[in-house]
């Protein structure tokens, strides 16, 4: 036994009900209905295999086979100069989670403009009750997904935003979820509910970070509602620690002529899944899904993306680019669904692995469900390696072969990351991609 | 004073064909030498001997650079000594300006000289000099390296890459090919304009026309991977006339002409 834990004679079925039962003295009483049914769904469904055609893939085995532990109150937080590391402009509206928990004292920032509301949902104003009632656990279902399941099952805290009708959010939202090290393996669900009222917009980042060297896991599950003619511009950040297992859910849900653009940068972590839903129930509504991970020693990182055109004139662009190094594995699947009747949707997704070593390995598997007509449709996947005949045309240019290749792969990620519209995590975000490549000290790409 | 470039006896191929059969070549600072001959003769790989290209192997004999053993150095090296091949199918860089690409180059060469790097300021001064030079269209600066160029912006790239750099040692494959005369011309006084005592240029070719514009000091006929006959700039005028066939019996009857991408 590798686990430490307290009462190493239970299963660990046992133990998540242990836990469940404990967190249910704690969570809001409004919540005890969604979090049974919840915890009575998972049991039914228990941990995916991959014998499951969506798990095909990622086996979760060393999830299942960890007793994690609901991690207690948090312990010491991390001081606000720890948080620096993480943090993309002093200019932001900040809420920070440690351990799952809302840290009130860490959650500073710009002051918020009116209109605007950042809560935690454990404590979120009785006047947002309404609202998260009809929103919450509403777009993720968790039918059929036992992540999910177990995320709602023990939704207590988590983020709230709610950006009201017509109000324009210069600053971005900034949702920090800090795993600190534990004596014993933990687990946290952090929960994030958005919602976008019509005619406004909002940049919202959601970070997710913990420490090298430790074992935990973050089941995060976000759902966001777009408002009509709103716009989000949505960054969710990976920096997990390298001993983490993160299985993290985006349900989006797209009002009429509104505007999605999500990336997702996976930095860290031992094994990632990335679930991203669209669905986009409206006429007029464009959906941008961009992607960038880069891993090695022998991570494993998997982007599963959904998207549902259910009504005509849609766009929706998916665009994932995966750098793999060492024994790494990267896992692509993308499903584009087009109902009967959603005419003149354009749907188009990219999917590009460049391996740097011959251990490393890709895998990439679109699945397009059309029922419709008059539909602009495509998929692509590459998966390949650094262009040799580049790299000998850089070196007769007097570049070193190290720097050539630091450029090439530089480009190749460049693609997905010069879609960020936001400067400073575009900056940031490049200095953290090279921090994880070999020769990622040599340059800094264009400048 | 040592010759800037001496190929003795080269013997190279690729996939164990062998492609070059024995090499002798002198090149001394100042002159510009030709080399001409059909397709499949050779002419490329000893293009791409010289620049470093890992795909060929040599399997016999010696180059030696400004008395150096050139093929002891890697490419990168050999650029930073003042060689440059100018590609007869220049690589396209997705995602990489060629703006940074030649700031990447001319810093990296620069070091290696140990002179400091340019300023943004004095970069872009002496690129846009540069770029008049050779007639190129400035915007291509902002594009990815050859995305997306017609095939004489491509050539022109490379002889602007080659008037950023200063080379000592300029080899030419097949740069004329694929240009009209306008654009031909611009190349060659490009070329012409970065000719000094110090420079020797090396011209690969299939044709004889751009010997027009750069009139070399020396000609040099390739065959089945060995130079068959040297001459003055009249050799190439001879060789416009008679055709390749006219030194065919000066070249070994039992030359199987490989079928290399030349």
């Amino acid at each position: 036994m590798t686990t430490m834990t307290t009462m190493p004679e239970m299963s660990a079925t046992d133990l998540l009900a242990t836990d469940f039962e404990r967190q249910s003295g704690v969570a809001r009483a409004s919540l005890t209905t969604l979090r049974r049914g919840a915890f009575d769904r998972f049991r039914q469904l228990g941990y995916p295999t991959t014998r499951n055609e969506q798990w095909k893939y990622t086996s979760v085995k060393p999830i299942t086979e960890t007793a994690f532990r609901l991690a207690d109150a948090p312990g010491t937080p991390p001081h606000q100069r720890q948080l620096a590391e993480y943090v993309f402009s002093d200019d932001e509206h900040r809420l920070v989670f440690v351990g799952g928990r809302f840290e009130p004292t860490l959650s500073a920032g710009a002051a918020l403009p009116r209109g605007v509301h950042l809560d935690s949902l454990a404590d979120a104003p009785a006047g947002n009750a309404a609202t998260i009632q009809s929103h919450l656990a509403r777009h993720a279902d968790y039918d059929d997904a036992a992540f999910v399941a177990l995320n709602t099952a023990f939704l207590h805290d988590g983020a709230f935003i709610r950006i009201e009708r017509g109000v324009v959010v210069e600053k971005p939202i900034h949702l920090m979820f800090i795993t600190r090290p534990g004596h014993a393996p933990g687990v946290v669900h952090p929960r994030v509910l958005i919602i976008v009222e019509d005619d406004a917009s909002a940049t919202v980042i959601e970070t997710y970070a913990g420490p090298d060297g430790s074992k935990y896991f973050t089941n995060a599950v976000a759902e966001v509602v777009v408002g009509e003619r709103s716009s989000i511009d949505h960054y969710r950040i990976g920096r997990e620690g390298d001993g983490a297992f993160h299985v993290g859910r985006i349900n989006l849900h797209q009002l009429r002529s509104s505007n999605v653009t999500l990336h997702v940068a996976t930095l860290g972590g031992a094994l990632v899944r990335n679930e991203i839903n669209a669905m986009i129930d409206a006429e007029g509504c464009n959906c941008d899904l961009y992607g960038v991970y880069a891993a090695s020693g022998t991570q494993h990182v998997d982007n599963h993306l959904r998207v549902d055109h259910l009504k005509p004139h849609c766009n929706s662009r998916e665009l994932f680019k995966g750098i793999l190094d060492g024994h790494a594995t990267g896992v692509f699947r993308g499903r584009i669904f087009v109902a009967q009747g959603a005419h003149k949707t354009d749907a188009k997704q990219t999917s590009r692995s460049l391996l740097l070593s011959d251990t490393a390995r890709a895998r990439s598997a679109p699945q397009l469900e059309i029922f419709a007509d008059d539909v602009k449709c495509t998929h692509g996947a590459t998966i390949g390696q650094l262009d040799e005949d580049a790299m000998f045309y850089m070196q007769a240019r007097g570049i070193s072969r190290d720097q050539a290749r630091d450029m090439l792969i530089f480009a190749f990620a460049n693609e997905a990351l010069a879609e960020i519209r936001h400067q400073p995590i575009r900056t940031k975000l490049e200095a953290l991609l090279w921090a994880r490549l070999p020769h990622g000290s040599l340059n800094r790409g264009p400048s | 004073m040592a010759p800037l470039l001496q190929i003795t006896n080269l013997h190279a191929g690729i996939d164990g064909v062998e492609i070059l059969r024995g090499i002798n070549l002198t090149v001394n600072a100042g002159e510009v030498h030709s080399i001409m001959g059909p397709n499949g003769s050779g002419k490329s790989t000893l293009a791409r001997v010289l620049a470093g290209q890992k795909s060929y192997q040599v399997t016999q004999g010696s180059i030696l650079y400004n008395g150096r053993d050139l093929l002891e150095m890697e490419p990168d090296e050999r650029a930073g000594e003042g060689v440059f091949l100018a590609f007869q199918y220049p690589l396209e860089i997705p995602g990489v300006s060629t703006k940074y690409f030649i700031k990447a180059a001319l810093n990296a060469i620069r070091k290696r000289r140990g002179l400091e790097e340019l300023d943004a300021f004095e970069f872009l001064t002496f690129v846009k000099e540069r770029a008049k030079l050779v007639d190129l269209d400035l915007t291509l600066l902002d594009r990815n390296v050859n995305e997306g160029f017609s095939g004489g912006e491509k050539k022109r790239a490379e002889i602007f890459q080659m008037a950023v750099l200063e080379p000592r040692l300029a080899i030419l494959d097949e740069t004329d090919s694929g240009l009209d005369i306008d654009a031909l011309k611009t190349v060659a006084e490009g070329v012409n304009m970065l000719r000094g005592p110090e420079r020797a240029t090396l011209i690969v070719t299939h044709y004889q026309r751009l010997l027009n514009y750069i009139v070399p000091d020396f000609v040099h006929v390739l065959m089945g991977g060995r130079i068959v006959k040297s001459g003055g700039k009249e050799l190439a005028l001879t060789l416009e006339e008679k055709g390749y066939a006219w030194t065919e019996n000066k070249a070994d009857a039992t030359v199987n002409v490989a079928t290399v991408n030349d």
